[in-house]
């Protein structure tokens, strides 16, 4: 049992909010990450989407920020129980990256620059449920956040939300992802707390 | 100092919640690569304490040493960026010297 | 390695925004100079953090141990710990933790410091260590600091005698009157002037933020000291860990 340290409320707001099931408010933003933060010039970025033998399409950064792109503001969940309410992004919808690609492979794996990956079924990256984000709070995503470009899937515990995210690959099988692979929930609902994977 | 890239730690960062796993001072432990095949102290590997888990990756070449997740019920350890661990037997000593 | 309770029994202003803590940890086993304690700390909503200190007091049999808390201008933990904890008060921590980056009083080898910032910490702990050892081998301290006013440990550092210890500033920031030196960081020339020549095999203990000691343990390594006699403690980007 831990001894209640008189006085101590850490860093975090007492506004009441509706939060997901073990979650705290904080009104900074955490950066967490596995590895160095990485750096990626703009003319070498590239987004692609591979079927696993194929690549099915590919995006440098003139092309990607030709496509159409949205603002989206949303609530962040992270696993480690912070939850930042009301953030704002500008990203381009999996929609729109996904458009007339003619696939039936379910499931998908985001790579990022490092070697972090995530894996996420195709139907909780459609309908408006995903972005590839390239500015938070109006400004350029900085490479502590994910930038040049992250994934944002907000309805996720947000370890989906792959920073520095170079491409994905369509799967016919759920396979796991860096965090998935050792003990994190293969989905990753907040809503359901699911965080770790059962045994 | 920039703000902007994320630092490292090391392996004494991690020392507190490893020693819940190991019998021996991991920090003093010599571990060699499993990519690039370096050898050096545990102490020496670069840390990363904030994320979902401990992520301690290879001084030399960044490839992942160790991996240490507590989800829950359970801890996780993941070793296999290590080839070996080598302890001196001394090290089986109480830390307190 | 189970938590354990430590009162608050003393307290003490380094700087005007670092306090050392002496704590009295109920079955404190000992430790060795350069170990470190994690503190926990818990909300009534039963929220808990955790932080690394390292061990400013010398090994004693008395159960108490010492740690200067330097507050971070956005920490969690340090603002806590300097300024609302008062003597009396219970904390939870663990260790001692580390059995690499320490000093044992039975080396022999001459023994080069490097510390940067809050990294004098267990450096100190170090130096005190020595200081009641009888016969253990020389010490030099080289310690980064913005500007004079963030010494820790200040009237102490400048009591020991050269015979044990020969001590050596940087400044980076603001230098006192009349320095020598303009402010800016340690380089290749500081390091050649006033730390152990590298044939002499010392074994170098560096600590600090990250960049700092990777930065130093470089420059150390370019002096000829070889990596295995390169000991290094990292903080995080503002001196905090975790």
């Amino acid at each position: 049992m831990a001894i209640i340290s008189r006085g101590f409320t850490g860093r975090r707001s007492a506004a009441e909010a509706k939060l997901p099931p073990g979650q705290y408010l904080t009104t900074d933003f955490p950066v967490l990450s596995a590895g160095p933060t990485q750096h990626i010039s703009l003319d070498r970025w590239e987004f692609t989407i591979d079927d696993g033998s194929n690549v099915l399409k590919r995006w440098d950064w003139k092309s990607f920020r030709e496509l159409p792109s949205e603002t989206i503001t949303t609530d962040l969940h992270c696993v480690t129980r912070w939850s930042k309410l009301g953030t704002s992004w500008e990203g381009v919808s999996l929609d729109v990256l996904l458009a007339d690609l003619k696939t039936d492979l379910p499931y998908a794996m985001f790579r990022s620059y490092g070697d972090y990956t995530t894996n996420l079924p195709v139907k909780d990256i459609i309908n408006k449920q995903a972005w590839i984000a390239f500015k938070y709070d109006g400004a350029d995503l900085a490479p502590e956040h994910g930038g040049p470009a992250r994934l944002l899937v907000p309805h996720l515990y947000l370890w989906k939300s792959a920073k520095w995210v170079k491409g994905l690959s369509l799967m016919p099988h759920d396979k796991p992802g860096f965090w998935e692979s050792l003990g994190y929930h293969i989905y990753g609902d907040p809503w359901r707390e699911q965080r770790y994977s059962e045994e | 100092m920039s703000s902007e890239a994320y630092p490292h730690l090391d392996g004494n960062a991690a020392a507190g919640e490893l020693n819940r796993i190991f019998a021996f001072d991991i920090t003093a432990t010599e571990g060699q690569c499993s990519n690039c095949g370096a050898r050096r102290r545990f102490a020496e590997a670069h840390v990363y304490m904030k994320c979902p888990g401990i992520v301690a990756r290879c001084a030399g070449c960044g490839h992942v040493l160790l991996r240490l997740v507590n989800a829950g019920g359970r801890l996780l350890l993941e070793l296999r960026g290590m080839t070996y661990l080598a302890l001196d037997k001394s090290q089986f000593q109480d830390s307190s010297g | 390695m189970t938590w354990r309770t430590a009162t608050v029994v003393g307290l003490h202003d380094e700087t005007p925004t670092a306090r050392t803590l002496t704590l009295a940890v109920r079955d404190w086993p000992g430790h060795v100079a350069g170990q470190h304690v994690d503190v926990r700390l818990t909300a009534p909503d039963g929220y808990s953090a955790v932080r690394s200190y390292s061990i400013a007091s010398p090994p004693s049999a008395d159960g108490r141990i010492e740690i200067t808390v330097e507050q971070l201008p956005n920490g969690e933990v340090s603002p806590y710990l300097t300024e609302e904890v008062v003597a009396g008060d219970e904390l939870e921590l663990r260790g001692p933790i580390g059995g690499w980056f320490v000093w044992r009083s039975d080396q022999r080898e001459p023994i080069q410091l490097l510390a940067g910032g809050s990294g004098i910490v267990p450096l100190m702990g170090m130096i005190r260590s020595r200081l009641l050892a009888n016969d253990a081998a020389p010490f030099r301290l080289l310690y980064s600091v913005r500007e004079p006013e963030a010494i820790f440990y200040r009237e102490e550092l400048e009591a020991l005698s050269a015979k044990h210890v020969t001590v050596n500033y940087a400044y980076t920031r603001a230098v006192p009157k009349d320095w020598p030196r303009p402010p800016g960081r340690v380089d290749r020339d500081l390091i050649a002037s006033v730390t152990w020549p590298a044939n002499l095999n010392a074994t170098c203990y560096v600590c600090g933020p990250t960049g700092f000691v990777e930065t130093v343990a470089d420059l150390l390594s370019m002096a000829g000291n070889r990596r295995e006699k390169i000991r290094t403690e990292r903080f995080g980007p503002t001196g905090e860990r975790k």
